[in-house]
């Protein structure tokens, strides 16, 4: 496969969000606002990035019987990592944050693409895999964090629209998680199948 | 590869080493920078409800189960202000954290919001410049407001702090919060017996009896 071709891949025929619909749970949790979505898709990524790196060097060495628990220790150090390096270097991002952080050990998208793609490809490759698919996460998380906003507080990173009085306010609950990701899921395969 | 007692058992001891050293190497290249990110967290929290001070301390006092601690800024030997660091668990989203400056006359000089967890969009608006809450009861005396029971109330509850609009439960966790902090300040800056608002407060300084006989109705 081309490199191009699996970063692209990862943005758009591998959707985390909208295709392969993983990792649920911070996608729906975390994207009240734009900036929120956008922190825990970056989140994400560097984990997943760091971790498809790793786990595709040393996939050769792994007997096949203990490799989810060698991945998750891999994954769940580098949580562990980027938790400390935040809490040191980004407080204010590690506040908004907060719970979720230390929740990207458990979801999918991670463990999947180290069973999926890492232990079978190249670390080049796997490290590609990771930005494309963390990209592809991050847009997503960032959208529907936007559309979120918008509708719910009026405004969009933190910037008022001057709207707030005439928003409903359904969006930033936990319904309106559902309902915006339920149409954009609509819009981007609708757009996707052409 | 192929599995077998000894490769599994090596491998997992040497990814959970490398791991666990990693880990701590981290820890350890992180650990001031974080203590001062708090520390400066703190100090801004501090700034932003007392006039300017030299020095502080603290006192850490136990109102309802839950650490409040009191500092006491002085500039040039004199007390020019106490700031409460307070909490309440009544939020909608969880506990809520916040920092309340006092002037030595006990009148209110601002509310930094440190933590909270409530929903975007409406009870987050405690954390708003120049939201009702806050306006409610900043530059006044808490003594001379409507209180309900000797606490502060939301005027829902009978009492005339505006609450936030459509967020009631978050307002009155707010307003909890500051019924605390005033009680603390109470009893570190004018040695007075916190009254029925506070259940079993006991300063860590000088705990008296008298304190940890009161019961009262917080939590109904």
């Amino acid at each position: 496969m081309n490199k191009l071709q699996i970063i692209l891949s990862g943005i758009v025929r591998n959707n985390p969000t909208f295709v392969l619909v993983l990792g649920m749970c911070p996608t729906l949790g975390t994207t009240t606002s734009a900036e929120n979505g956008m922190g825990m898709g970056l989140a994400t990524m560097a984990v997943l990035i760091l971790s498809n790196l790793v786990i595709s060097l040393v996939k050769n060495i792994i007997p096949d019987k203990v490799r989810i628990p060698a991945f998750i220790v891999i994954i769940a150090s580098f949580v562990t990592i980027i938790q400390m390096l935040m809490q040191a270097y980004v407080p204010a991002l590690y506040a908004s944050l907060g719970v979720f952080i230390p929740l990207i050990v458990v979801n999918c998208i991670i463990l999947g693409r180290a069973e999926a793609f890492a232990s079978k490809n190249s670390a080049f490759d796997s490290m590609l895999d990771g930005v494309g698919i963390g990209l592809g996460f991050t847009l997503s998380l960032t959208t529907i964090g936007a559309v979120r906003e918008v509708l719910g507080s009026g405004s969009i990173f933190g910037a008022s629209l001057g709207i707030s009085d005439y928003t409903p306010l359904i969006f930033v609950l936990a319904p309106g998680a559902f309902l915006v990701l339920g149409y954009l899921m609509v819009l981007f395969n609708k757009l996707a199948k052409k | 590869m192929k599995s077998t007692l000894v490769n599994m058992t090596a491998v997992l001891f040497g990814i959970t080493l490398v791991a666990s050293a990693g880990v701590g190497a981290v820890n350890m290249i992180t650990a001031e920078p974080i203590a001062q990110a708090e520390q400066a967290a703190k100090v801004a929290a501090l700034n932003g409800v007392l006039p300017a001070f030299e020095n502080t301390t603290s006192e850490t006092l136990t109102l309802d189960e839950m650490p409040i601690t009191v500092y006491i800024a002085s500039a040039d030997g004199e007390v020019v202000g106490y700031a409460v660091e307070t909490m309440s668990k009544q939020g909608f989203g969880g506990a809520i954290n916040l920092m309340v400056g006092f002037t030595p006359a006990g009148e209110v000089i601002n509310v930094n919001v440190l933590k909270q967890s409530e929903t975007p969009g409406l009870g987050t608006k405690m954390a708003d410049e120049g939201n009702t809450l806050l306006g409610s009861i900043q530059g006044q005396n808490l003594a001379q407001k409507k209180l309900v029971g000797g606490k502060l109330a939301v005027t829902k509850d009978g009492g005339d702090v505006d609450a936030l609009t459509a967020a009631t439960i978050s307002s009155r966790a707010y307003v909890d919060a500051i019924n605390r902090a005033w009680m603390a300040f109470k009893s570190v800056a004018q040695d007075e017996t916190p009254t029925d608002t506070v259940s079993g407060a006991t300063p860590t300084a000088e705990s008296t009896n008298e304190l940890q006989a009161q019961e009262g109705g917080q939590n109904e």
